[in-house]
């Protein structure tokens, strides 16, 4: 079959999905392409939506991203996929059509996860925060200025959305399970360090401890919080930050092997069927693709990063497009921006059984953090010093010895401390 | 086998006015030992990665010696105290982390778009002034004419500085310049020369400085006297000085090469200088190009403070190194045709300002002038032909650019 | 390290409340921008090129605006090829993409 007549089907209208297909075209796929997006929307940047959508400096319909090449593609908006058929080669859509595909590219992202008591999680003034309308919807509850927001849940949405809270002067109770604010990937020694910042500027924080029930007026409009001790915080906006899950209920029946932490691919990024076959139609890119990471052995990891979703969106294009890829290998990498603090992180900090401070002095508020497993450097995170992180991303890459060798500018402490990272079982409690 | 002698090539006279065959030919190495001792990184990859090395130090300047008087007590307690000032509030160029973020801070925080953009449109009303006063010229140097006079007006009015103390300050700026190239570092005569040039030029700063204490005005010197920074330090004196003479050493050595190989690279391009011409908004991509294809500032030195192994090879602890930003430019594992001036190219991450750090202070105020300077050169010269291909150098390999660059014209438009 | 150009926090030009939409501005030959911020190492270059549409906060978080209007279209140009991470992507809809 010619290139022309090859259809090659993109499900998911995401930044990966976006990027893969741009890499697509670049590559000289000059066949037939579709993309599906559940949203009625096309492509969007999730960045902003837990900051400047909130605080209304920025439109959610502004958050649409730059197209950076002529994709000629038949765009499917507002049409879930909601069946893939292997032995047939079509994906099934929420209206009942079959687009045919020869290639696939699956990067459909993930959702908040809900608050676990669903009728409490259909409360009016209670939310989550993912996609564009959440943000859109969010943003006017906030604007009508609440008197008191709860956020549960002390991850990166979660301290975002605390933040932009206080930005807009509202009183807000960030509630986090773990020992501090981000414990579960900083580690609660820098956790600490983000919550001093938090506190300053005004939000509540309730480490360690757990909100059991949403409560209503007895209309349907939640009017408060009950925490585990028993005591009651009043909030008449609450905002669910308890993470994500895998968007790959609609591979049910497919053969792939998934479940609500991702699909299952293979070091090239082609999808793995039940017996841990690869199908070498089907690539996954972005949030939803589990894969094995050659710099973090052991279990299959799935990233939620921005980076990570162009980095793999624009292999998989590659891929799909028929150019020879080498395993995907990229340093997973993130940034936030904390109570006016920029922070960046290269590697994975999951395992870490060491830190030392390697630049910089936390109470300067500019350090940079380097973390270590089995004698090796697996991450490193700035706060305000972004400069310095390329290298260690090298040394990184290149399974350099931990703790780092000392000496040198603006040299840190360099003693070595333990990271406390909570027990996992709090991760997923809630 | 490598040539240990490629970099004294490069700083021999002789190679000034094209030094990218030599710097192909170390780019074989991306880090090479020189048969001084000296490191060099030619590769941008390597260069980057030093670039961003938390082991490697600016602080490369010698400690001051002042040269003895002969007088006992000047030799005594003046000279050792004066030096030792030197010695401790250098210029930022040449200090590190956390010292060097800490002035760097102050200056950003006076360096405001509002001065900037002023300054852009300044620039515009400057070039078009200096153009209107060559008259009928039938020639012009565009060195001594244009390129000099642009960024030292820009710079001495961004500061607060009298133009009538121009004439002063330009011998002195020229020879502190002279400190970024490295073999005035190890002679003796240019560092006793480079000292009283500094103790000159500080003492001027120092009082114009508590002049613009007891007057302040809207420039960026009476914002760093004056400044109450919440919380942030305070800048001392002696740092106040160090850092008004780097400002203005720096305003007045680097963007006069950037217009003037800009001009040097249009005329040898004409189809670009006509594209310029025909389309002014092609300017900003000109000039980046420019600072890839022939950058102002062709190597910066460094020291490593612990070994760092690179490329393959060990740079010991202590050990000079000299980042060849000009060659990482042209470096073909980056940049498709590196040899070919061409500005629309697309992904341009050149080391023409440097990079981390200490990436410079002064770009967006050079780029502002040099569009400022390149627009109007294109659209106002008739038929502009270069006198002499190459042009006479300046002796700097560091700081490289032509000493005169003389054109043939038929007349300038209004 | 800060090389933020301005001391008080800026804000970016806000939109007025009778300004088109940004969906409105684009199909009117708008702009889409967006940065990648794991590349940006805040060196402000596009702060001083186009000041009303990107803005640095605190040492090293860079705000911008993802919906410039056409109007602009040579300074955002300015702020894209200054970046010296070149972290600046930018789609101009007076060129539509499919």
């Amino acid at each position: 079959m010619s290139d022309a007549e090859t259809r090659i089907v993109v499900v998911g209208a995401s930044l990966a999905g976006l990027r893969g297909a741009e890499s697509l075209r670049r590559s000289g796929f000059t066949g037939h392409l579709t993309i599906v997006g559940a949203e009625p929307h096309r492509p969007y940047d999730r960045p902003p939506l837990s900051k400047g959508v909130l605080t209304g400096e920025v439109g959610a319909d502004a958050t649409a991203l730059p197209n950076l090449v002529d994709l000629d593609a038949d765009w499917r908006f507002g049409t879930p996929a909601t069946r893939l058929d292997r032995a047939r080669r079509t994906v099934t859509v929420e209206t009942g059509e079959a687009l045919p595909y020869d290639r696939l590219l699956i990067a459909t992202g993930a959702s908040a996860r809900t608050w676990p008591d669903a009728a409490q999680g259909r409360f009016a003034g209670v939310h989550t925060l993912r996609g564009r309308d959440d943000a859109d919807a969010l943003r006017r509850d906030l604007a009508a200025g609440p008197k008191h927001v709860l956020v549960i849940g002390g991850g990166f949405i979660g301290c975002d959305v605390a933040a932009s809270c206080r930005t807009l002067d509202l009183p807000v109770t960030l509630v986090e399970t773990g020992p501090t604010l981000l414990a579960g990937v900083l580690g609660a020694h820098l956790g600490a360090v983000v919550e001093a910042l938090h506190a300053h500027r005004g939000v509540t924080i309730r480490s360690g401890t757990k909100v059991v029930a949403l409560e209503d007026d007895g209309t349907g409009r939640v009017v408060r919080a009950r925490l585990a001790d028993g005591t009651a915080i009043p909030a008449d906006v609450v905002v669910v930050a308890l993470g994500a899950v895998r968007n790959t209920g609609w591979l049910s029946g497919s053969g792939l092997s998934f479940d609500a932490g991702g699909l299952d691919c293979d070091a090239d990024g082609d999808a793995l069927d039940e017996d841990g076959r690869p199908d070498p139609r089907i690539v996954a890119a972005g949030d939803v693709a589990r894969f094995p990471h050659p710099l973090y052995p052991g279990k299959p990891i799935a990233l939620e990063h921005w980076g990570h979703a162009v980095a793999q969106g624009v292999r998989a294009g590659r891929r799909l497009a028929g150019l020879p890829e080498a395993p995907y290998a990229e340093v997973p990498a993130f940034w936030s921006s904390q109570g006016g603090i920029t922070i960046k992180s290269v590697g994975l900090t999951a395992g870490a059984d060491g830190l030392v401070i390697a630049r910089g002095d936390p109470k300067e508020g500019r350090f940079l953090a380097v973390y270590g497993r089995e004698g090796r450097c697996i991450a490193a995170v700035a706060f305000d010093c972004a400069r310095w992180l390329p290298a260690y991303a090298e040394r990184i890459a290149a399974r350099a010895p931990f703790p780092p060798e000392p000496g040198g500018v603006d040299a840190g402490p360099m003693r070595v401390l333990p990271p406390a990272f909570p027990e996992p079982a709090d991760e997923d409690a809630a | 086998m490598s040539d240990d002698t490629l970099f004294a090539q490069v700083k021999d006279e002789a190679a000034r006015p094209d030094p990218y065959p030599l710097f192909a030919a170390l780019r074989e190495c991306p880090v090479s030992r020189q048969e001084d001792g000296t490191y060099v990184a030619a590769t941008h990859a390597a260069i980057e990665s030093l670039l961003h090395d938390p082991r490697v130090s600016s602080e490369t300047l010698p400690p001051a010696d002042r040269p003895k008087t002969g007088n006992p007590f000047k030799d005594w307690l003046v000279k050792p105290l004066r030096d030792h000032i030197t010695d401790t509030h250098r210029p930022f160029i040449f200090r590190d982390p956390p010292d060097h973020d800490t002035l760097r801070a102050a200056v950003m925080r006076q360096f405001t778009q509002r001065r900037v953009q002023a300054m852009r449109a300044r620039s515009h009303v400057l070039v078009d002034e200096i153009l209107d006063r060559l008259g009928d010229a039938r020639t012009i140097d565009i060195v001594d004419d244009l390129a000099y006079p642009l960024p030292v007006t820009v710079i001495c009015e961004l500061l607060g500085i009298p133009p009538e103390d121009e004439a002063r300050f330009h011998a002195w700026a020229t020879q502190l310049a002279t400190a970024l190239e490295p073999d005035t570092l190890q002679d003796g005569a240019a560092r006793a020369e480079n000292s009283r040039t500094f103790d000159a030029i500080s003492e001027y700063m120092q009082g114009l400085i508590a002049q613009k204490r007891k007057h302040p005005k809207d420039d960026m010197l009476s914002g760093l006297a004056t400044e109450e920074p919440g919380g942030a330090p305070r800048m001392g004196d002696f740092d106040l000085i160090a850092t008004a003479i780097l400002m203005l050493v720096a305003g007045h050595e680097t963007t006069v090469n950037l217009i003037t190989n800009g001009m040097l690279a249009l005329l040898r391009h004409p189809e670009e200088l006509r594209r310029l011409r025909d389309d002014p908004e092609r300017a900003p991509r000109v000039v980046e190009e420019l600072l890839r294809f022939d950058p102002p500032v062709q190597f910066r030195t460094r020291k490593a403070l612990c070994p760092i192994t690179l490329a393959g090879v060990t740079i010991p602890e202590g050990a000079p190194l000299v980042l060849l930003l000009a060659a990482g430019n042209r470096d073909p594992e980056v940049y498709a045709e590196p040899e070919r001036f061409d500005p629309d190219r697309i992904d341009n991450r050149h080391l023409g300002f440097g990079g981390s750090l200490h990436y410079c202070v002064g770009a967006p105020l050079a780029r502002f002038e040099v569009e400022a300077a390149l627009t109007a050169l294109a659209r106002r010269l008739r038929n502009p032909r270069l006198i002499a291909d190459p042009p006479p150098y300046r002796p700097g390999s560091a700081l490289r650019g032509p000493k005169h660059l003389r054109l043939a014209i038929d007349g300038i438009d209004p | 390290m800060s090389d933020r150009p301005d001391p008080s926090a800026p804000r970016l030009a806000a939109p007025s409340p009778d300004a088109p939409s940004p969906d409105a501005r684009r199909s009117a030959g708008g702009l889409r921008v967006s940065v990648d911020l794991n590349l940006c190492q805040a060196y402000a270059q596009c702060c001083y090129a186009a000041p009303d549409h990107f803005v640095l906060r605190g040492r090293e978080a860079l705000h911008y605006d993802p919906a410039p209007s056409a109007s602009v279209r040579g300074d955002i140009e300015r702020a894209r090829i200054a970046c010296p991470v070149q972290a600046i992507r930018v789609e101009d809809a007076g060129a539509a993409r499919r």
